[in-house]
């Protein structure tokens, strides 16, 4: 019903009241991270022996990589689908996915007690394929370059088009406008526009099994240790299941960050195209409920469900508030039609279902054989991984400020044709 | 988008077959496969060892470690807490009170168990981690990026972190003193030091005969089990003990190799990279099959 809409910069102030909320947090962080670099990783981490993985593996990457799934489910469903109706929040999906990636690599620069040698895995004479871990890492550098390289039409479009520079740059603006202005960049970014465009659709299909090959991955690399994590979470299916509830949350990630935009930039949420995007959401979560749920009773882990341990317990509310709820809140029209009903719903699958998810099988589902004590991030640790969120955030408000990402605001009639 | 069927079925077959052309399938073959039949192994005989510590000091003075001076090593207080080797302790001895015998109790020296199938070599993404084949497992901390995969896939929890070196942390653990014994011909320090011939050093097969043939002997003094002859699919490292060894802080284990499941998946997928470039192929199929179709 409605016609593709126009991608424009967003025309928005930049320094609000948020921004400069997130700007403190990322300070902070920042602080946290320069000492992390001199005096190193136990010097304000609680990582230890028993627990070399926390919350900057269990958070940062692992559901960095989940949450950012939505480049491309939406990729699939409107390029190799040819679903055009969907067409305008494949940009702001991609763009989440490219930061969400971006912010992966940068977590783990922190991370890494060797940082410095986060590159070794491209040398063939390193490579050791027997690891998950090799997977992840091959899979996440190549979808990162196909991501970058998605991005070049919107870069091309916004060059040639109207460039809008926040404020802030202004210090830019001069010789940015007079960069544009030159004959050879302008050819330049004819032939990427040009290029980009013919191979866009190699890029798009390389994207969706890069993307499904590392989101299983991620779950096989739990798999080396089934002596230390917990029943409830540990199978032999593990990477089918990481695999299932990325593709899952896609669109709810999709749902979450478009209201959450809409709400920013005092838009009314997109509901001709999020409600039709709910429509499929069940099929998805509902796989992924079936397949979690079939594999504990094959398992016969389901008896570990109710017997009130913490583990248990962070497991009835990933599943039953973050799996359970929402599929058959979802099932219902009017709650799809809600923007409240539709946001809870996508809220209840990505922060529990998924998030919470990683959290349990990487850090709290992980028992060591000798731990004396629980693990418990430091306040050092969450700084750094609020920071990284905040960063994100802030260079997604920013590039869609700048760049034609989100669509054009709606006029008054349009938006009553729903 | 404006391309005719004949180029888009071109470019799809020249991805897929340029993929399939990349430098592919080595046969990752298990790390075990490189295995000499005359590897060495090292026997720990609990039921000898009395808990003088100086296997602890000798492997200290081996690599290096900073280290007490040796007449520190009889004070018995640290017996209060059960120790794990560390960044700077590649091996501990713990003591472990038996309910029937209280005046006798069990030390058990824990260290690398140097495995067959060792998880840590399957887990490094790098290659830092090398089962040689004498047997050792190795560790090359100029390839590592400290990413701790391999502490969290080790299942007797072995692999022990720098974390408070800033500037080159690397992982640390027992060597099997490689360079002593591939190079000096010796014993490794500790099996060297021992008074009390807890440990004896010799070919994995002698030693599985060995310990059998003590156990026949001595029928009342031993578990009836070799632990590390299967546990994970077998260690360089075996132990025999007068007591349960899940009571010495030895973990349960079976007798399947934790890497097995991950290799078999990871096998399967860069076998010829067969199902990436099934799903390229598949997806590629859709995408042209469902062209045209607005929505």
């Amino acid at each position: 019903m409605s016609h593709a809409e126009e991608a424009l910069p967003v025309e928005k102030p930049l320094f609000t009241p948020g921004v400069f909320v997130l700007l403190g947090l990322i300070a902070v962080g920042l602080g946290f991270a320069v000492y992390r670099y001199l005096f190193g990783l136990g010097s304000m981490t609680n990582l230890n022996d028993q627990y070399p993985w926390g919350i900057w593996i269990g958070v940062d990457v692992a559901s960095g990589v989940a949450l950012a799934a939505g480049g491309f489910t939406t990729s699939a469903l409107a390029h190799i689908f040819h679903r055009k109706h969907y067409h305008a929040i494949v940009r702001p999906a991609l763009l989440t996915a490219m930061l969400g990636y971006t912010f992966v690599g940068l977590s783990l620069m922190v991370d890494l007690g060797k940082y410095y040698n986060i590159w070794h895995p491209i040398l063939p004479s390193m490579w050791q394929g027997n690891s998950a871990l090799f997977e992840v890492a091959m899979c996440v550098m190549a979808y990162l370059a196909v991501l970058y390289l998605e991005f070049v039409p919107i870069l091309v479009e916004g060059l040639k088009g109207k460039l809008n520079l926040p404020a802030p740059l202004d210090l830019v603006r001069g010789p940015v406008e007079s960069l544009l202005k030159q004959g050879w960049f302008q050819q330049i970014v004819d032939f990427a526009g040009r290029f980009f465009g013919k191979i866009m659709f190699l890029l798009v299909i390389a994207g969706v099994v890069l993307s499904c090959m590392h989101q299983s991955s991620l779950g096989a690399l739990m798999a080396i240790a089934p002596y230390k994590v917990h029943p409830l979470w540990y199978t032999p299916v593990m990477t089918l299941l990481f695999l299932m509830s990325a593709i899952a949350v896609g669109y709810p990630m999709v749902i979450f960050e478009s209201m959450w935009a809409s709400r920013a930039f005092g838009r009314k949420p997109e509901m001709e195209i999020l409600t039709p995007l709910a429509r499929l959401m069940p099929f998805f979560i509902g796989a992924y409920m079936v397949a979690k749920s079939s594999d504990l009773v094959i398992r016969g882990a389901y008896v570990y469900l109710f017997d009130g341990s913490f583990q248990s317990n962070m497991f009835l509310v990933e599943f039953g508030l973050g799996v359970v709820l929402p599929f058959f809140l979802l099932l219902s029209d009017r709650v799809r039609r809600s923007p409240a009903g539709l946001f809870l719903c996508a809220a209840l699958y990505v922060i529990l279902g998924v998030l919470l998810n990683r959290i349990n099988v990487f850090v709290i589902g992980y028992t060591p054989p000798y731990a004396t004590r629980p693990y418990v991030p430091s306040i050092g640790e969450v700084a750094i991984t609020v920071a990284m969120i905040s960063c994100l955030i802030l260079l997604y408000r920013l590039i869609v400020s700048i760049l034609p990402v989100l669509p054009a605001p709606e006029s008054e009639e349009a938006s009553h044709a729903v | 988008m404006g391309m005719n069927r004949r180029d888009m079925l071109k470019l799809i077959l020249a991805g897929g077959g340029s993929a399939a052309l990349t430098p592919s399938a080595r046969a990752w073959s298990s790390p075990r496969a490189r295995v000499d039949p005359d590897r060495w192994g090292m026997l720990v005989d609990t039921t000898r060892c009395i808990g003088c510590r100086h296997c602890e000091w000798a492997c200290k003075q081996q690599n290096e470690l900073p280290s007490d001076p040796l007449s520190r090593f009889s004070d018995t207080s640290v017996f209060e807490a059960h120790r794990r080797p560390d960044a700077t302790s590649y091996t501990v001895v713990n003591r472990f009170v038996r309910p029937d015998k209280p005046e006798r109790p069990v030390y058990i020296k824990v260290q690398c168990m140097h495995c067959e199938y060792a998880a840590c070599v399957s887990a490094c993404l790098v290659g830092a981690f090398q089962k040689e084949k004498g047997g050792s497992v190795q560790y090359d901390g100029w390839k590592c990026m400290g990413c701790r995969y391999c502490m969290v896939a080790c299942p007797f929890q072995v692999p022990a972190y720098e974390y408070f070196n800033a500037f080159t942390p690397v992982v640390r653990k027992c060597t099997f003193c490689f360079e002593r014994v591939s190079q000096e011909g010796k014993f490794p320090a500790c099996a060297h030091i021992c008074p009390q011939e807890v440990m004896t050093f010799g070919k994995r097969a002698d030693l599985l005969i060995a310990a059998r043939e003590r156990m026949a002997k001595h029928p009342d003094r031993y578990v009836p089990h070799i632990y590390g002859e299967n546990e994970v699919g077998g260690t360089a490292w075996l132990y025999l003990a007068s007591f349960p060894f899940d009571q010495l802080g030895l973990p349960v284990l079976g007798d399947t190799p934790v890497t097995q499941l991950n290799e078999t998946v990871q096998h399967a997928i860069f076998k010829y990279f067969i199902p990436p470039i099934a799903l390229y192929s598949l997806l590629g199929a859709m995408m042209w099959t469902y062209r045209d179709k607005d929505e």
